[in-house]
């Protein structure tokens, strides 16, 4: 049988086996509008209040401060759309970084041909917000900082705590993209003085489709979807029952193994963060050393193209992801290592490891078999190498 | 996403390598894009008796500098001009539309490294023009410096 190694968990994971035995009878036996009356409805009202629980137990919210979502997407979109309309009379200045997912900066974006200011601040070299920065961009009319609590290229944790009790100070609304973060690290929105979380189920073992927007009690946020009573009438539309029914169990499952579970991933990654820089010369990690997510691995390597180095990977059958132009069908590669400062030439050349629950030391000491001989053979075939190799003399 | 013709030249590259005594060598394309492709060439009696490439890109990139290699070798200086882009993608039974730039860099790589040849033996090759000045620089050292 072929040898194949996933190594893409931060683009998506396998749904755990115990979430879709949990959501299975509520698509054949127990599929009951959760609005209706009648007891196989109400038993899908139950199975969603307790959903709710489960999420929310695991960030250390209210369950009542939960609310369903279609993804992350949307949950970034409602926080970020829903404030700036809801606080619109207290200004109109958001604050948040280069370095975000899309989900934000595409909103953010928007918002600015909506008339709204917004500043996009910058990272160092390892992909961290430093609070001195976000202190001077802080005006009076900054209603909200959307900064994320895990960068999901770099996997740069940010000190979310600070930020918050800096926004809390100022009277300012602080929204975290948690959904690289969530079920990996500690999340605590009390502690951390978060207003409001996006969370995604595909992310954390859980099912596609499905995420998750904490609004802290008190929180004004209009309705995203209008429509029905769903979601207390803030977003419309029947729930996607199993859904949530596999987001609440896989938010469940991730709490009670992560101490484990990342103690485990940071094994494997720093065996893999070590192992590279041992046996491929002239590569970077990309990323904070220490303050990153304990799945994450991103190297840049020298003189090669990112899609060329996925492709060898994907024929000895390992999954990986890149930050190369090539893979995004744009002429800029990723710009979040762009953020960090990399040249576009090195950025070219970025591969993104992320473990999973499936990951072993197996698997990483394959990776670590094949890397190298791949590398050089791209080298090979590169005139930039040829011209570094001259250079050298 | 590739053709089964891409993904056989980019993991079988054909005439890969640095020649040595080229006669004629043309590098196109920028770092900074992600795509820099380099032929070498070697005439004799204005026939293209040898060529190679080297290619810093995607698969495609590769794939498109492979084949081109293949459609010039043992052709004349004239007829190997009148290879397009076009003559390329065919020849790998399609590419992405957001690759058909590969394409096109290797054309270009072709006419550079004739351009080189013509001006290095002081040939005029009737229809063909001097390449456009796009090479990025790879400062590889500031580059790890910076990073």
């Amino acid at each position: 049988m072929e040898k194949r190694v996933y190594f893409d968990h931060a683009a998506t994971t396998p749904t755990h086996p115990e979430v879709v035995e949990a959501m299975m009878p509520y698509f054949t036996q127990s599929f009951g509008n959760p609005s209706s009356i009648y007891e196989i409805a109400q038993i899908n009202k139950k199975a969603i209040d307790s959903a709710r629980e489960q999420v929310a137990k695991l960030i250390h919210a209210d369950p009542m401060e939960i609310y369903f979502t279609s993804g992350a997407t949307e949950a970034d979109n409602w926080a970020i759309k829903g404030i700036a309309e809801s606080y619109k009379k207290k200004g109109n200045h958001i604050i948040t970084t280069t370095t975000e997912h899309h989900a934000v900066l595409h909103t953010c974006e928007y918002l600015e041909k909506q008339g709204y200011e917004v500043t996009y601040l910058p990272v160092d070299e390892y992909g961290v917000v430093h609070i001195e920065d976000l202190k001077a961009a802080i005006k009076d009319t900054t209603i909200l900082i959307t900064i994320m609590m895990a960068n999901n290229e770099i996997g740069t944790v940010q000190s979310v705590g600070e930020i918050g009790a800096l926004a809390r100070e100022k009277g300012i609304l602080f929204h975290t993209d948690a959904v690289q973060a969530v079920g990996q690290i500690p999340v605590d929105v009390k502690d951390m003085h978060i207003d409001l979380l996006s969370i995604s189920g595909h992310k954390l073992n859980g099912p596609k489709g499905i995420g998750a927007l904490y609004v802290k009690k008190g929180v004004r946020l209009k309705a995203f979807i209008h429509g029905g009573a769903q979601e207390r009438r803030r977003r419309g539309g029947t729930e996607n029952v199993p859904g949530i029914v596999g987001l609440g169990k896989a938010m469940e499952i991730a709490g009670s193994h992560m101490e484990a579970k990342a103690k485990s991933l940071i094994a494997l990654r720093d065996k893999l963060i070590d192992g590279i820089k041992e046996k491929v010369p002239y590569c970077k990690l990309n990323g904070h050393p220490e303050q990153r997510l304990p799945n994450n691995v991103n190297y840049s390597f020298e003189f090669i193209e990112g899609e060329s180095l996925l492709i060898m990977l994907d024929m000895k059958g390992i999954s990986a992801s890149s930050g190369s132009a090539c893979t995004s069908g744009s002429l800029d590669p990723s710009h979040v290592l762009l953020g960090i400062g990399l040249p576009h030439e090195i950025a070219h050349g970025s591969l993104r490891i992320t473990l999973g629950m499936h990951s072993s030391e197996e698997d990483v000491d394959y990776l670590l078999e094949v890397l190298p001989s791949i590398v050089q053979r791209l080298r090979d075939m590169s005139p930039l190498y040829e011209d570094f190799v001259k250079k050298q003399g | 996403m590739y053709t089964k013709k891409v993904m056989d030249h980019f993991t079988n590259p054909r005439n890969m390598g640095e020649l040595q005594d080229a006669d004629g060598v043309g590098t196109v394309g920028n770092a900074k894009c992600g795509d820099i492709m380099r032929i070498y060439l070697k005439v004799e009696d204005e026939v293209i008796k040898d060529v190679t490439f080297k290619t810093f890109g995607c698969g495609a990139a590769v794939a498109t500098s492979s084949i081109a290699t293949e459609l010039v070798k043992g052709k004349t200086i004239r007829d190997a001009l009148k290879i397009t882009n076009d003559a390329v993608v065919e020849a790998l039974d399609g590419l992405p539309k957001a690759k058909i730039h590969c394409s096109l860099l290797a054309e270009e790589a072709l006419h550079a490294a004739l351009w080189d040849y013509s001006q290095k033996h002081g040939i005029e090759i009737e229809g063909l023009e001097p390449p456009k000045e796009d090479v990025g620089e790879h400062h590889h050292e500031d580059a790890l410096e910076e990073a």
